[in-house]
């Protein structure tokens, strides 16, 4: 699976990062990272909370 | 297991709820019953990017007809539901009764209103879509002078859009610090001074008198004879919730509809979102939240519960938190901040627009304040979650710093 956001939409809450820390990170400079494009099977159900605590609906996972 | 669900209330909570249903594999039938003439819509743009007018309504909506047909809802709009029975487990839908065999309450609140202004045209609150499209006409109708009553959240946030549109508005807020019930004076102060530089004139401190005006509002008369001329008043003086539907229902109401630590209200039925007080365990006491992040995750929570047994029924105690947005500033808490609580200022630079502060109470971290830092809100509501001493929490922030 591919994590993929919609940096027009994402205003770098970070909501997703302390969901999955291993997969965002919103840095010093404001802006969203996604350190992990296509993280592994079990990094699921956190991924998918993070797509759906996300306020601004900015994350999908694309299979 | 339940065949038929009854959700009231078609927004945040409700839609979270519904989906958590069919994801958990539930198969029977589910009802989403509102009483406002839209589908499902966000509010929190309501007071922001749309109200600011270039937003299409389309946008703020919760739910596709794609995903109602997925999700195989039967959505009612326009449907005010009335006279709830828990014994007969049965509602009224336009005075029509139905029956339930399970029911998710997800009423939210409304805004509250000052009295005795029904009558006079251009005074708004704000909490619909069609409140948000009232605004944003009236807006761009000429130049409007604009009065926003009451400086909360909800209020500062009218006024930053406001004034960001080039509109000349005043702010009366009964406090000496607007949002200092919440923040503390240090902080709420933080927030005024953003409102002074942007060009908003707050008048803090006193009440107001009297709405001047018949038919239309012509001006706020404060307590302390201070006129203030006004096309458009919009009032930001808190939400009620919505429960007047279950009064006699036999579940107990206490500013919101009261529930246990896994959101059930009573057998077969649970409440969500900004309807519900429940007891939070982590705090050791009932709260009801306003906030965005809590309708979404309880609605999910509450929903999941009507498919659980008592034993298997997990506490809904999350961390809160909500963010407000203000000019160029993504304002956030995390936690239940109290202006008594020790107060600790980690990151002030204003040049930057960036700050960040810390509550503690008898030797816990209660809460973070970021403006402009979501990434150390992040991190010290991890650390809440942690159940962190104030002590961890200040040597975290020297790390920081
Ligand atoms: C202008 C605005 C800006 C906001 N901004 C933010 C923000 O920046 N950050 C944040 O965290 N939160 C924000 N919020 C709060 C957030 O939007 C709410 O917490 C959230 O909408 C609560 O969702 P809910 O589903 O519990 O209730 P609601 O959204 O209030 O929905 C309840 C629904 O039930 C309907 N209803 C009521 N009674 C009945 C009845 N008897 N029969 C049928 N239907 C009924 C109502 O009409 C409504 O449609 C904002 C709210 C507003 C109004
Ligand atoms: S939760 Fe959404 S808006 Fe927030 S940083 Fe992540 S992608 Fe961006």
């Amino acid at each position: 699976m591919r994590v993929v956001v919609d940096f027009d939409l994402c205003e770098s809450n970070a909501i997703c990062m302390q969901i999955a820390p291993d997969i965002f990170e919103v840095r010093d400079d404001d802006f969203l990272y996604v350190l992990d494009e296509t993280p592994s099977e079990d990094r699921r159900s956190n991924l998918e909370e993070s797509v759906q605590r996300c306020p601004k609906q900015a994350i999908s996972i694309e299979e | 297991m339940h065949s038929s669900i009854t959700i009231v209330g078609a927004s945040l909570a409700g839609v979270r709820a519904a989906e958590a249903l069919r994801t958990e594999g539930f198969k029977g039938n589910i009802k989403l019953l509102g009483d406002e003439p839209h589908i499902a819509y966000d509010r929190p743009p309501l007071s922001k990017s749309f109200l600011e007018g270039e937003m299409a309504s389309e946008k703020l909506s919760l739910l596709t007809t794609e995903k109602i047909n997925e999700l195989k809802l039967e959505i009612r709009t326009d449907s005010k539901v009335s006279n709830l029975d828990i014994e007969t487990q049965t509602l009224e839908v336009k005075g029509e009764v139905e029956e339930f065999d399970a029911l998710i309450i997800a009423t939210g609140a409304r805004a509250r209103k000052l009295p005795d202004t029904e009558k006079i045209n251009g005074i708004h609150t704000l909490r619909s879509l069609d409140d948000s499209i009232k605004i944003r006409d009236s807006f761009k109708a000429g130049n409007p002078k604009v009065v926003v009553v009451g400086g909360g959240f909800i209020g500062c946030e009218v006024a930053a859009t406001a004034s960001t549109l080039g509109i000349e508005v005043t702010v009366v807020e009964s406090q000496d610090v607007p949002l200092s019930h919440v923040l503390g004076e240090e902080a709420g102060k933080v927030i005024s001074e953003l409102h002074i530089d942007n060009g908003v004139q707050l008048k803090c401190g006193v009440e107001v008198q009297e709405i001047k005006g018949e038919d239309k509002v012509e001006g706020v008369l404060l307590e302390d004879g201070t006129l203030l001329e006004a096309d458009l008043v919009v009032v930001g003086i808190g939400a009620v919730p919505n429960t007047e539907w279950l009064e006699n229902s036999g579940l107990t109401i206490e500013n919101g509809v009261c529930c246990d630590q896994t959101c059930l209200a009573a057998p077969n039925i649970v409440a969500a979102g900004d309807v519900a007080r429940w007891e939070h365990q982590g705090y050791g006491k009932s709260i009801r939240l306003e906030h965005w992040d809590n309708a979404a995750e309880q609605g999910k929570h509450a929903a999941l519960r009507l498919l659980q047994t008592e034993a298997e029924a997990l506490p809904y105690a999350p961390i809160p938190w909500f963010w407000s947005d203000q000019f160029d500033r993504k304002i956030q808490l995390a936690g239940i901040s109290d202006p008594e609580d020790d107060f600790e200022v980690i990151v002030d630079s204003p040049g930057e627009g960036r700050y960040t502060a810390i509550y503690g109470n008898e030797g816990r971290l209660k809460a973070v304040l970021g403006i402009n830092r979501p990434r150390h809100v992040m991190q010290f509501k991890s650390l809440m979650e942690n159940k962190a001493s104030w002590k961890e929490a200040l040597e975290f922030a020297r790390g920081i710093g």
